[in-house]
């Protein structure tokens, strides 16, 4: 019985054996931590779920209505000390998971910096970011190196051990960016933009991917990530500099238009202010920008006069309809010139430079926690505090 | 003018809606017609068009009612799942450079109509229909508080599953996944009919869900037998009660949010749109609250069943009654406060995600605690494995599986790289089979011989039970694996060869879940053939403890004869125990309801709005809402409701059973 067991089970392995597990065997520093998070987690449930198995089949065998050795009380219902233990045992792992949660959330919050390449090797000075801005379109990725001043679709490349810094948006629908070597993904979401913060470790070529479905294109929404080294990156950066093409905001409307399984190509130059215009939803010449609506409104807006501000849509990526009682599809006029709003969104996107490289994290990995009486520390430390651990962020 | 004139009769609806270029739905459209037209004919042949209407469409009998509702959730089960298992082909065989058999149309409407209807005309239709038969007995009603709402319901969800079913052969259903979130359900880039189709379908399906939930939650509040307190409720009646107030809370949010979409789609709103300061966070936010507690809504009933199985089976009272219904409560409860955990991948801060997932880890505290009470339940018991015990030891091992998956989800750097993976589908069709499936399944062959006095067959009952367990663990655990292999949800090709052997795998699972399905439909033809084999004369075949086993099978339709007087919480076992004699003198007139149509007219009335809206054909969509809404006044001036059954009809039934039950005993 017990052999016929094993040779059931050694195709299995066979079939195991063959594959590329890449969420528990990634080759990023953050998503490795994850993997940890999800192992512990899961070691942990199984403290609970593996006797409740256990004895499931015990009782279930132990039980049954032809055992004849069984004890039988049917008029038993009740006792205080099992509830307690029921109740408590669930309760306890819960609550060391519960504290593995807090602070695995807040350490690897895709918004916050990476404060290390790898376990034992912290981020310093000298390491310089590599920033990304990354626009979901339909259906394929483009990818914006604003410090290089090139683009290329479907195709990243980063440097191994240097951090990443993605910012993340989309053109029309949601979709979610995941290399599941690199990092847990994060959704790309037209007029919001979200970050994530990650680090390859192993050169190698992985695969990258639309996680969110976005329309018929979606399947092939796929894209490889390089990590190499320093000195390969380079050569890629030159190569995509001789690329012919160049994106401004013109060729980015062409781009834009909905195409599926897009091959890879380079753009050598890429107007700085196109993903600020991107974000806010105005490439198209003379369309206000979402962060001047924003700010506008935030001043109290333009009254009743607003309304009227706006002109019909000439252009439109999918031919918009526009609902059957609605008005006729339109768009809100620019007030100020490109530059002007170009600029604004400059400084907003500087604003949260400031904070690099991060302060001391030791707080959030539960050095802070407060002793009993020790409230004096808190008020000395000056920053904001969540109960019994105090962070900075 | 002709085209004006045929644009204004059917507004958008033209012959090239109709998917004539899918050669797939045409073959479906054909046998479809041809079996409705089987069906259609043999009701006429056999004449039984006047028995339908009378006794069962315009029934307000809370056991007809519930009956009609399980019937649509089978029906619907066989659509939801061929979806199903043609994603699962379409996934085994879409490998190297091959495209699969289904383009991205198609493929995408059915992944969406497959969540859609798995979720709102399967599992809804299972656990209304379950809850609708069982409560009013157990409670010792004689049925639920309002009737005729009961019907009415029922009706409106058969009309929401028809607009889903019509989207199959006339125009199409959404391309956005079950949840339909904007913008890609926007007007912009989904301009076609589909998720008019999936709005209008939803919108009247939720009134019936919701107007269901009021009554039943009356119904438990109201309509309990003497001296059944609170706390001397059955374990089923109370996780129905909690179902019912989550449905009653949270459906409004639902049709408020759909309401929204429809605007934005309409009238040219811009609740969810980009620009002109919308916010597509809204919608999403506003369906998981709705989308949360919806989960709880499906498996808390089947908690219940689980616990009256458990009892009865193990020959036991429940163990930690009390504690059960605090974990019940605290469940309900909870259940508001974790909607956030289907998102954490969109960028909220780490408090609020680790707020969000630290409360779904607290739901499962007191689900682990029922799970040892039922272990309890089965501990110094003496189990009887008939079906109804061996589904419940199969959900009690499928499903912690499931609900620990769901706890690692629940951490948010976890999530982050399973989130929308395969990991998930294979997390959610674990508890969803694992534990609503195998829970109405256990239901079903529970309380079967109540509701129509003849058990099921038990060979093909293990028959189907095999195939669905095994079929499900073949189905799901490749899943799983896939997850981990960074494999997202809802793809249609693929490009990594070394996938395919555990999409093989899946598919092959799916195949035996069929076999699950055919052997279940064969039980129940079988069951139908043997039924004096099988027949149950006692009322009480599984010496049960509650309500219901108290009265014939099938219960009469005043279901009991004298409202019983509750002493403990197993009613119906304490009688017996201090030897209980049923009343065969004295009877009284029994004051009933009377049956009526209305509820079927209006639900046709309100198909035929929502199709007029979908189609943009104005005329009908106020015609019709003209008509809903007399009706609806008309109905008001109805005051013939009720009838008394009178005091020698109801010794005659019972007489009738007196002399049953005495045939019994002599053969005994």
């Amino acid at each position: 019985m017990k052999r016929s067991g094993a040779l059931l089970l050694f195709p299995l392995a066979v079939l195991l054996s063959g594959c590329d597990f890449v969420v528990l065997a990634p080759a990023g520093d953050v998503a490795v931590q994850q993997r940890d998070l999800l192992v512990v987690s899961t070691l942990l449930m199984l403290l609970i779920i593996v006797p409740v198995m256990a004895l499931t089949v015990l009782f279930a065998w132990r039980y049954r209505q032809s055992s004849t050795t069984a004890t039988y009380t049917p008029d038993w219902d009740h006792s205080t000390k099992l509830e307690l233990v029921i109740w408590a045992a669930p309760l306890l792992i819960i609550i060391c998971l519960g504290a593995l949660t807090w602070l695995g959330t807040h350490l690897l919050d895709p918004y916050r910096r990476i404060d290390r390449i790898e376990p034992g090797q912290p981020v310093t000075q000298n390491h310089k970011l590599l920033r990304v801005e990354v626009v979901a379109l339909d259906w394929k990725w483009l990818f914006i190196y604003p410090d290089y001043g090139i683009a290329s679709v479907n195709e990243l490349a980063a440097p191994v051990n240097q951090p990443i810094d993605f910012r993340i948006t989309s053109s029309t629908v949601m979709n979610s960016f995941y290399i599941p070597a690199l990092a847990g993904q994060i959704y790309a979401m037209p007029a919001m933009e979200t970050k994530l913060h990650a680090v390859i470790n192993r050169p190698g070529t992985y695969a990258g991917f639309s996680a969110n479905y976005s329309g018929a294109g979606f399947s092939g929404m796929r894209f490889a990530f390089h990590g190499v080294s320093d000195l390969a990156f380079a050569d890629w950066v030159a190569q995509a500099k001789s690329a012919p093409a160049t994106l401004n905001r013109e060729t980015y409307l062409e781009l834009e238009r909905p195409s599926e399984n897009e091959p890879v190509r380079h753009y050598a130059s890429v107007d700085p202010e196109l993903y600020g215009a991107v974000l806010n939803l105005c490439v198209e010449p003379g369309k206000m920008c979402m962060n001047e609506m924003m700010s506008i409104d935030a001043k109290g807006g333009l009254g009743l006069a607003g309304v009227r501000n706006t002109l019909p849509l000439q252009y439109d990526k999918l031919a918009r309809r526009g609902a059957v009682f609605g008005s006729d599809p339109s768009y809100v006029a620019s007030i100020c010139t490109a530059e002007e709003a170009a600029a604004a969104s400059r400084a907003a996107r500087n604003d949260d430079d400031r904070d690099w490289p991060l302060r001391d994290l030791s707080p959030l990995r539960g050095v802070g926690l407060l002793a009993p009486g020790a409230g004096s520390r808190r008020a000395d430390a000056g920053t904001p505090s969540f109960g019994l651990l105090r962070f900075e962020l | 003018m002709p085209e004006t004139l045929t644009k204004f009769i059917f507004g958008r609806l033209t012959l090239e809606s109709l998917p004539l270029h899918e050669p797939i739905v045409v073959v479906t459209f054909i046998v479809v017609v041809l079996g409705g037209f089987a069906v259609l004919g043999a009701i006429t042949y056999f004449k039984l068009w006047g028995y339908l209407w009378r006794e069962w469409f315009t029934s307000v009998d809370h056991k007809k009612i519930g009956i009609m509702y399980m019937v649509l959730g089978l029906v619907m089960l066989l659509r939801g799942f061929s979806d199903a298992i043609m994603m699962r082909l379409q996934q085994a065989i879409a490998f190297n450079g091959s495209d699969g058999y289904l383009n991205a149309h198609h493929y995408d409407q059915i992944f969406t109509a497959h969540g859609v209807i798995m979720i709102f005309f399967v599992a809804m239709p299972f656990v209304t229909g379950l809850m609708n038969f069982v409560v009013p007995l157990q409670i010792g009603a004689r049925d639920v508080s309002f009737p005729f709402l009961n019907n009415f319901s029922f009706w409106m969800t058969v009309g929401g599953a028809i607009l889903v079913m019509a989207s199959l052969f006339v125009g199409e259903f959404a391309r956005t996944g079950w949840l339909a979130y904007p913008p890609l359900s926007g007007i912009n880039y989904s301009p076609d009919v589909g998720v008019d189709y999936y709005i209008w379908a939803l919108q009247v399906a939720g009134v019936g869900t919701t107007l269901s939930g009021i009554n039943l939650i009356c119904t438990i509040i109201k309509m309990r037998a003497p001296g059944m307190t609170m706390m001397r409720m059955p374990i089923f009646t109370w996780t129905s009660l909690c179902t019912n107030v989550l449905i009653v809370a949270s459906f409004p949010v639902l049709t408020a949010v759909l309401t929204l979409l429809a605007l934005d789609r309409y009238v040219g709103t811009n609740f969810f749109t980009n620009d002109f300061g919308g916010n597509p966070m809204m919608y999403v936010n506003l369906i998981w609250i709705w989308g949360h507690p919806e989960v709880y809504i499906l498996i808390l009933p089947l908690f219940g069943v689980f616990s009256e199985v458990t009892s009865t089976f193990s020959g036991k009272r429940l163990f930690g009654y009390t504690s059960m219904v605090y974990a019940t409560v605290v469940i309900t409860i909870l259940s508001y406060l974790v909607w956030l955990h289907h998102f954490f991948t969109m960028g909220s801060g780490a408090s609020v995600n680790s707020f969000f997932g630290i409360t779904t880890m607290i739901i499962s505290i007191p689900t682990g605690a029922k799970m040892f009470n039922w272990l309890f339940t089965m501990y110094r018991g003496r189990i009887r494995f008939e079906l109804p015990m061996m589904w419940t030891v199969a959900f009690m091992l499928t499903f912690v599986v499931g609900g620990m998956t769901g706890v690692l989800l629940a951490v948010p750097p976890a999530d982050f790289v399973l989130h929308n993976s395969l990991f998930l589908i294979a997390h959610f069709h674990n508890v969803i089979i694992g534990g609503v499936l195998f829970g109405l399944f256990a239901g079903i062959a529970y309380w079967w011989p109540k509701a129509f006095g003849f058990r099921l067959d038990p060979f093909w009952g293990k028959v189907s039970f095999w195939c669905w367990v095994l079929g499900f663990w073949f189905a799901f655990m490749p899943l799983y694996i896939l997850g981990l292999m960074g494999v997202t949800r809802r793809m249609r090709v693929f490009d990594d060869p070394s996938l395919q052997i555990w999409f093989v795998i899946a598919a092959f699972g799916a195949a035996l879940i069929a076999c699950g399905i055919a052997a279940f439909l064969v039980q129940i033809f079988v069951s139908i053939r043997k039924r004096a084999e099988l027949a149950d004369v006692t009322g009480d075949p599984w010496d049960g403890r509650t309500l219901e086993w108290s009265t014939s099978s099938p219960p009469p339709a005043y279901n009991f004869a004298f409202t019983p007087v509750i002493r403990d919480n197993d009613a119906w076992f304490d009688m017996k125990r201090a030897g209980y004699r049923r009343p065969l003198t004295g009877f009284k007139p029994i004051h009933m309801p009377k049956n009526t149509g209305t509820g079927v007219i209006l639900a046709i009335f309100s198909v035929a709005l929502g199709f007029g809206l979908i189609w943009y054909m104005w005329w009908l969509a106020a015609l019709s809402f003209v008509c809903l809404i007399a009706t609806a006044i008309g109905h008001t001036f109805n005051y013939h409701r009720d009838f008394n059954i009178p005091a020698a009809e109801v010794a005659q039934t019972e007489e009738a059973r007196t002399a049953l039950l005495a045939a019994e005993g002599a053969k005994a």
